[in-house]
């Protein structure tokens, strides 16, 4: 089976084409670099992505400090975590760093603040 | 809620009609069915103070036109308007134009309009160099000036207001009865009682009087649109620019707004749908190509925004102001298209004269105030007033748009002022914030906080201009 | 009035890492002007990471990028006035500025870096015909909305633009539940990143559609739909292929102004293509003793790219303040054959150090030469694989190329296909 996808490692955006067999990859064709065949092989059994949103942060300058993982999550499980990340909700004062969630959803991986809320 | 004059309609001929009537010791209710008022034809028109030559002499619109230029120059310095006598120039583009241009002035000296003379192409050229190749010769209208429509109508309220006068926002009136003596209107905000009607209600003017029988007025939706430019093209003219007019109009007109931009419009075409206010390509188009040949410097790449506006034509082709057959304490002051904002003044002046004939006089308040404060306007201040004013008030330390320099502390006093700002668009028109060049991109949400705060509502309960027109919904947490 | 050596009007990442540089250059008297409350600028409310990449090393979201400059900037004693806007600039370099716990100040600078950054283009510089209801604005105010202030500013989202924002917020705003339903681009390629067309897009099923506008807005109170149109090759709508799509908000990302009106005021000169002022290689204007850095100076992709240029204006403030930049031979560069621009737009033939000329091409390239002459020689040709509008590209000027340069000569960057 064939699969093809453009490679988005940096901005030049190869075509590359992938040889599937039994989920196993047989080969990846059309990159132009190493980074390209380590992204297709990746994206193509087990895509991964970061996941930045918000949350709610009570005694905050503002209503919302945002968050990121602290590692790229399997895409199929983005908006599972949004879930859990919509019913959390953290105390000023935050930081940057500051852990919001550990662990998320058992993926082992955290969900940490990007920036700080000093407190009212 | 008893009164004893109900104004239908807080355009700035309804606005001005009840601050002229609110220096009189009556009961006045200003309904309007919009959020603000301001809202239909008036806050989407050319911006102009007519000079009175273009109207069919011995008509009512001759006649109140070149009484309003007078009556203008006092209502603006009592309400403290900016008003600009910066004069118009109507343009002829070939030989067999100029004609008309004899036939305007002879019709202007008619209608009693002053200093009108026609010039030719070179002094033309040196009063506008930036006028199309063309052109071949002007009338020359010095006693032509513009103004805010908005800002007229805006300050006529807030001074009725402080005199006494209620302003009814959102109220829709739906049914109008007349029982032992008095009218019984049926509005969406409640049940409202009044001895006299005045039917000041634009587009739908026609519809408010057949509500009591009265089915004489016939009014055509005369959609126009428009372009506004940035303030860096607002000085490419000095004059307002006219074309010789058309059976639809005045054609497209390019001029200076008194702050600073530069207009260019309107398009002209009836519609069936009064309350249909969206620009069309069409009219867009149009504008543009006939403004290039009258100023062909004008690029659209300067446009900040366009909208468009409907005017109520009256089939009749004149103002239809009095007493209604049907019912003399009725007043209509109806099927007020162009020159209605010259007019305002006039019409309003007369509505105050047919109020005293068919009341047989009314008594003067005592405490009568013509002056509406002027706003702060920051902007025009010099480094020392700043300084002073920030020191007595550190709200106005706060500079919310950056585009037209509009600070915290003037968006505040319009939310405060009589019949003050409920909305984002309320407040752009009353302080300028969301005017400027990025329309609101970086202050919008400012003034979304600042409208919640002074109100005391949630941030989601702001809107553009009343009505459904939210601006956010729920909290994404 | 408050005496400085070095005035940086705004406290984004261009004018942080400006002052940062003049600092590590030995000014002592910095103050940085912030308009709003915090330092940090736009990136405050970029949450998304892909920040940092070419600078750090590293993927950083906008505000921990920024937080970096901000912790150095707090470390160090440069004055900052958050919540203070600059009202103008006087040609004798004194910044008024206001807030509303000082009121008006005055700041006497020997010199002044402009770091205001950009502003969105609205609605009104494209003529979408329609009604003007609610649930229309920038893809940035929405940005603001939904990062910062918590809420939603719709359920069903058309996005007109596809530059890096526009898709963004695609993904944003489905995150958060929203329904975006095309993102429509005007051109026939996309400005925004591949990577964010596949993460943004590809991952939420939702479609773009090139060579397509919004021709039309409908709705009276709130946004109630759209009329999306494909266009020809002169972008003019084509007939007959407008398509209804209901939706409560249209977000615009249709490109970026450098926010030059202070600049304009104090007479600042200004390029033409790129809205921002006319620099030598140190990014000072032609009005001595004023630089510019950042957004203010050209729209740009990467932040790493905005601190770069910035330390390269924060060096050459310290150098003014010092009095060690003095006169020299300047000449001009200049785009052709699909260069748009390039900055800077004027080099000192006696500069002694390598220098970089920066530039974006008005189409996309592929296998095309990027080309350096002057005088009929060429300097550098090289080629590359893709060269694309949305990506800025930079060639090295080194000071044996400028040698055999006189005062006549103009260097020239071209595309050879």
């Amino acid at each position: 089976m064939k699969k093809s996808l453009i490679c988005v490692a940096c901005p030049l955006g190869c075509p590359i084409e992938i040889e599937m067999e039994n989920g196993e990859v047989i080969s990846v064709t059309g990159n132009t670099c190493k980074r390209g065949d380590a992204y297709a092989r990746t994206e193509i059994t087990n895509p991964m992505r970061s996941l930045t949103t918000s949350v709610k942060v009570e005694g905050g300058v503002h209503p919302v400090v945002p968050v990121k993982s602290s590692a790229p999550i399997p895409k199929g499980k983005m908006f599972e975590c949004m879930g859990v990340i919509n019913q959390t909700s953290v105390k000023a004062p935050v930081k940057i760093g500051d852990v919001v969630i550990e662990n998320i959803l058992g993926l082992g991986v955290d969900i940490v603040a990007t920036n700080c809320d000093s407190g009212k | 809620m008893k009164f004893d004059v109900a104004v239908i309609g807080a355009g700035v001929v309804g606005s001005l009609i009840t601050r002229e009537l609110s220096k009189y010791d009556i009961k006045i209710a200003l309904l309007e069915r919009h959020n603000d008022c301001a809202m239909g034809a008036t806050k989407a028109n050319s911006a102009i103070v007519h000079a009175g030559f273009d109207a069919k002499p011995g008509s009512l619109k001759a006649k109140l036109n070149v009484r309003g230029v007078e009556l203008m120059k006092r209502f603006c310095k009592e309400l403290n308007v900016p008003l600009q006598n910066n004069g118009a120039l109507v343009v002829a583009f070939s030989e067999e134009e100029m004609p008309h241009l004899d036939e305007l002035l002879r019709r202007g000296e008619a209608n009693g309009v002053p200093e009108l003379k026609v010039v030719g192409r070179d002094e033309l050229r040196a009063m506008e160099p930036n006028i199309g190749e063309t052109a071949v010769g002007a009338l020359v209208a010095p006693t032509s000036s513009i103004v805010c429509p908005y800002e007229l109508t805006i300050a006529g309220v807030e001074n009725a207001v402080t005199n006494g006068a209620e302003f009814i926002r959102n109220c829709a009136v739906e049914k109008i009865e007349h029982k032992d003596g008095e009218f019984v209107l049926s509005t969406t905000q409640g049940e409202i009682t009044a001895k006299y009607v005045i039917n000041a209600a634009g587009v739908h003017s026609g519809k408010i009087a057949s509500l009591i029988g009265d089915d004489s007025i016939e009014i055509v939706v005369r959609h126009g649109d428009y372009y506004l430019l940035d303030k860096s093209q607002g000085s490419l003219v000095s004059h307002t620019i006219f074309q010789c007019p058309t059976k639809m109009g005045k054609g497209v007109l390019v001029s200076p707004t008194v702050d600073g931009n530069l207009i260019v419009g309107p398009s002209a075409e009836d519609i069936d749908n009064g309350d249909d206010v969206a620009t069309t390509t069409v009219g867009l188009d149009k504008i543009y190509t006939n403004a290039i040949k009258s100023v062909p410097a004008v690029s659209l790449r300067n446009a900040i925004t366009s909208f468009s506006g409907n005017r109520a034509h009256p089939t009749s082709d004149d103002f239809i102001i009095g007493p209604s057959a049907v019912n003399k304490n009725f007043i209509n002051a109806a099927g007020i298209e162009s020159p209605g904002l010259s007019s305002a003044p006039a019409i309003a002046e007369m509505v105050e004269c047919i109020m005293l004939e068919l009341t047989g006089g009314l008594e003067k308040k005592s405490d009568y105030n013509p002056v509406r404060p002027e706003p702060v306007r920051f902007r025009h201040m010099s480094t020392e007033e700043r300084a002073k004013l920030i020191e007595e008030n550190k709200a106005y330390g706060r500079i919310v748009c950056r585009c037209e320099t509009i600070t915290e502390g003037e968006i505040i006093d319009a939310i405060h002022a009589p019949a003050g700002a409920r909305d984002v668009d309320g407040v752009k028109r009353r302080t300028r914030a969301g005017m400027g060049r990025c329309q609101g991109g970086f202050c919008g949400s400012k003034v979304v906080e600042i409208l919640a705060r002074e109100l005391g509502v949630p941030m989601n309960e702001i809107t553009k201009f009343g009505g459904e027109s939210k601006i956010m919904y729920h909290k994404t947490k | 009035m408050f005496d400085y050596d070095l005035v940086v009007v705004g406290g984004g990442p261009a004018g942080m890492a400006a002052a940062l540089k003049a600092r590590e250059e030995g000014v002592e008297k910095i103050v940085i002007l912030e308009r709003a409350e915090t330092l940090g600028g736009i990136l405050e409310q970029c949450i998304h990471t892909g920040f940092g990449l070419h600078y750090f090393g590293e993927e950083l979201s906008g505000p921990e990028y920024a937080g970096r400059f901000i912790e150095q900037v707090e470390a160090t004693d440069i004055d900052v006035y958050t919540d203070t806007m600059v009202l103008n600039i006087s040609e004798d370099n004194v910044v008024t500025a206001v807030n509303n716990s000082e009121g008006l100040m005055q700041f006497k600078a020997i010199a002044v870096v402009l770091a205001m950054g950009c502003r969105e283009r609205p609605r009104g510089a494209l003529s979408i015909a329609g009604s003007r209801p609610a649930g229309i604005m920038t893809a940035g105010t929405a940005q603001k909305y939904v990062n910062i202030d918590g809420y939603m500013p719709g359920k069903k989202v058309v996005i007109l633009g596809s530059g890096d924002i526009g898709l963004i917020m695609a993904r944003r705003m489905t995150l958060e539940g929203a329904e975006v339903k095309v993102v429509c681009e005007l051109m026939s390629y996309s400005g925004g990143l591949q990577r964010n067309i596949v993460q943004c897009l590809d991952d939420f099923g939702i479609p773009l559609r090139l060579s397509c506008t919004v021709v039309k807005t409908h709705g009276k109170d709130r946004l109630e739909g759209v009329t999306i149109a494909n266009v020809d090759e002169r972008l003019q709508p084509i007939p007959g292929t407008e398509e209804y799509i209901e939706c409560d908000t249209l977000l615009l990302s249709v490109g970026l102004i450098p926010e030059n009106e202070l600049s304009k005021d104090v007479g600042v000169e200004l390029d033409r293509v790129t809205n921002g002022p006319v620099v030598d290689e140190y990014r000072e204007t032609l009005q001595p003793g004023i630089f510019a850095c950042g957004n203010v100076l050209q729209v740009h992709d990467l932040v790493d790219y905005v601190t770069e240029e910035s330390q390269i204006a924060g060096k050459g403030a310290a150098d003014y303040i010092f009095g060690k930049k003095k006169g020299g031979t300047y000449i001009n560069t200049k785009g052709v054959d699909g260069v748009r621009y390039i900055v800077p737009q004027r080099v000192n033939i006696e500069g002694k150090e390598n220098l970089k000329l920066y530039f974006r091409v008005g189409q996309v390239f592929k296998g095309a030469k990027v080309v350096v002459e002057c005088d009929g020689n060429i300097l550098s040709s090289r080629k590359k694989v893709k060269l694309a509008p949305g990506e800025m590209e930079n060639v090295t000027i080194t000071p044996e190329m400028l040698e055999n340069m006189t005062k006549d000569s103009e260097i020239i960057v071209r595309i050879e296909q």
